[in-house]
């Protein structure tokens, strides 16, 4: 397990002291003029070294998405920006972040911003979380009073202003592009790539946009070195991670552990183990609504990191963990995640606005048993329609928990259509 | 993608309190000359605040602020759905999450709660004109699930009981006590801490969510703008841009 010294979220719980002070008491804001003296480059070559991967779903590296940030400005300014618009059904990490070790986010966004040149951040909050605004703004005006933000921010020469802004319930506005659009006061529909951001993003200029997480973890790492941060997980899948357990489980919690753990490690240590004992697990959606499940029988080894869930054919996405047991419809399960794309679809590409619509329609069917039989390979084929044929991955996100229940579980799909079958034959065999 | 529409019945006009225009004028400068759209959300959610849900006038009203054309507004009103577009509950809107974590957690037995108490269509209004509700997308805090928002806050780790008492109070007036309702403090193991058991100081009694609420007492009022400032007015302009 991992040990309390190694930690970066120390106040995930929010039971210690909030304020600056006891933020810079836990060692938080210490050195920070020093790492950025030494220059963008130093920065991104130990984010490089680190093995840091975006902690928002695709697990892109960190490092080498600010090296694609310009190096010398065109007359444009750069931007960065912090998707805080964490709405990915079973994650609820950035939230433990945002309120109560607020600070972390705010030493990152410093650093970030001057690693790529940024003249402000903005950090955009997703609309319903109300009270951790209130609590992010605070410390931010807590940093500004203490010349940690504004001018020559935190003695190191570069001036940094950093905003807090927020969404109004939207999912599809933690897509990068469709939030910088609803940055600037649209509707939030994505853009097109290319261009990628880093050419032309918020208002036409360099942009940078990255999750709460990600941006957190950065001034420890620069603290404690890029070799200690890269000691924990297997190759490749380096680093600390806030992991979000919901559903079955006795004691759901958020809580921060090394990459690579055990699923089984995860839930025995942290969470009092699966309701009614291991044998009693269903299904686990190990990263958020958007990655297909994993049956009980993968998960007595699975293992928590990008890599080993993707040869599974599933991710860790924002390694929010969704854990069902024995009693649960897991068909209603994937069935609530359709409706849950159907009404966030933004409604730009085809494909995803009427094929969440479909699929939702289909899965209804499953759900009460009113299909038929070919109406499964029906429902595989339209999510085959739909993925990649969208601008952005709402539609894929749609797609994928459908393909995931129908590859583990179409026995008890083709079970419960024959049952309300023969249910019915068996009715007007009666009369 | 759901139809939304303008309520049928509007009011006349539609007006910020002075200290909400102040506000609002502080919101536009966190963007760059000539970018002040940007601030059209926080903008009309203030306007929700101030009157409970957004009406047409505010629409417009925000519009002209920012010299924005209605149809662009209207479009970022209707797109967005935490804009109540039609009149809401006087003391309380009601919003359950019915996403998967909430949802095997219990959600449909709270819905069952809000059809029994309130209204049995979602958006309708109660008979005593207090309360409405309706079914939410994930609200972010599945590790308490089965949880609500009302107003700004919410109310976590529900039981159907639990759901009933928070109502009820409400109804009398009362404004419960906002965050998890099993005896947790925020999202660590319900059983006792696993890790960061150092770093308990026992100083908070309540997590930062809930703590906030208290102290403000805002969970359901309606935002004039002269309440706790959430945004310290900043010395330096915002930055320019030439794009």
């Amino acid at each position: 397990m991992l040990a309390d010294k190694d930690r970066i979220f120390t106040n995930l719980y929010g039971m210690h002291d909030r304020t600056l002070r006891g933020a810079k008491k836990r060692g938080h804001w210490s050195g920070t003029s020093k790492f950025i003296k030494k220059g963008p480059a130093w920065i991104i070559d130990e984010m490089k070294k680190s093995g840091l991967r975006g902690r928002g779903g695709a697990g892109f590296p960190t490092g080498l998405k600010w090296s694609f940030m310009p190096k010398e400005s065109d007359g444009r300014p750069s931007y960065l920006v912090v998707n805080a618009d964490e709405s990915e059904p079973g994650t609820c990490k950035d939230r433990e972040i945002m309120r109560h070790d607020p600070h972390t986010l705010i030493e990152g966004c410093l650093i970030a911003g001057f690693a790529m040149s940024a003249e402000a951040g903005y950090i955009y909050i997703r609309g319903e979380f109300i009270r951790e605004r209130e609590a992010l703004q605070a410390a931010i005006d807590e940093a500004y009073d203490a010349g940690l933000l504004g001018k020559n921010a935190a003695k190191s020469g570069y001036d940094f202003e950093l905003y807090l802004v927020h969404g109004a319930g939207a999912y599809i506005c933690g897509e990068e592009t469709a939030l910088l659009e609803s940055l600037e006061g649209k509707k939030g529909m994505p853009r097109m790539k290319p261009p990628f951001p880093a050419g032309a993003g918020l208002y036409g200029c360099p942009t940078t946009v990255n999750n709460v997480e990600s941006i957190a973890v950065v001034p420890t790492i620069l603290r404690r070195g890029s070799d200690w941060f890269s000691s924990f997980g297997r190759e490749n899948n380096a680093g600390t991670k806030l992991f979000a357990i919901s559903g079955h489980v006795n004691n759901p919690c958020v809580v921060e552990e090394a990459m690579s753990i055990p699923l089984k490690d995860l839930l025995d240590k942290h969470c009092g183990g699966v309701r009614g004992g291991w044998k009693n697990l269903k299904a686990v959606i190990p990263g958020g609504s958007s990655v297909p499940l994993l049956p009980a029988a993968t998960c007595n080894d699975a293992i928590m990191d990008f890599d080993w869930l993707r040869d599974q054919r599933s991710g860790l996405g924002t390694a929010a963990v969704i854990v069902m047991d024995e009693s649960t419809d897991v068909i209603k399960a994937i069935w609530r995640l359709s409706k849950f794309y159907k009404h966030e679809s933004c409604g730009q590409c085809t494909p995803c606005r009427e094929g969440t619509g479909w699929m939702m329609r289909v899965m209804d069917r499953l759900v009460t048993g009113d299909a038929d039989p070919e109406e499964i390979d029906m429902l595989l084929d339209v999510t085959k329609q739909v993925e990649g044929h969208t601008i952005c991955a709402l539609g894929d996100a749609a797609a994928w928990p459908i393909q995931g229940l129908i590859r583990h579980f179409r026995d008890e799909i083709e079970d419960r259509i024959k049952h309300k079958r023969t249910g019915r034959v068996s009715a007007v065999a009666a009369e | 993608m759901s139809l939304r529409r303008l309520h049928s019945e509007q009011p006349d006009s539609f007006k910020f309190t002075s200290a909400n225009l102040k506000w609002a004028k502080g919101q536009m400068k966190k963007y760059p000359k000539g970018r002040q759209a940007s601030a059209v959300i926080p903008l009309l959610w203030r306007a929700q605040e101030q009157e409970g849900w957004l009406s047409k006038p505010a629409i417009e009203y925000v519009g002209e602020m920012l010299d924005m054309a209605f149809i662009r507004v209207l479009e970022v009103a209707t797109f967005y759905f935490m804009f109540q577009l039609q009149p809401v509950g006087k003391i309380a809107h009601v919003q359950v999450c019915g996403t998967t974590s909430c949802m095997i957690c219990g959600a449909e037995d709270l819905i069952g709660v809000c059809k029994d108490m309130i209204a049995s269509a979602p958006h309708a209004i109660s008979e005593d004109g207090n309360f409405s509700w309706e079914e939410v997308e994930c609200l972010g805090a599945c590790s308490n699930a089965p949880m609500v928002q009302i107003g700004k806050d919410f109310y976590e780790d529900l039981t159907e009981t639990s759901f009933r008492e928070i109502l009820q109070a409400f109804g009398r007036g009362e404004v419960p006590t906002p965050g998890p309702q099993n005896g947790r403090f925020a999202a660590e193991p319900l059983s006792g801490l696993t890790s960061l058991a150092d770093m308990n100081s026992g100083d908070h009694t309540h997590n930062a969510s809930a703590g906030r609420a208290l102290e403000y007492a805002d969970t359901v009022k309606r935002i004039l703008g002269d309440e706790v400032p959430i945004l310290k007015p900043r010395k330096k302009a915002a930055p320019k841009t030439s794009a």
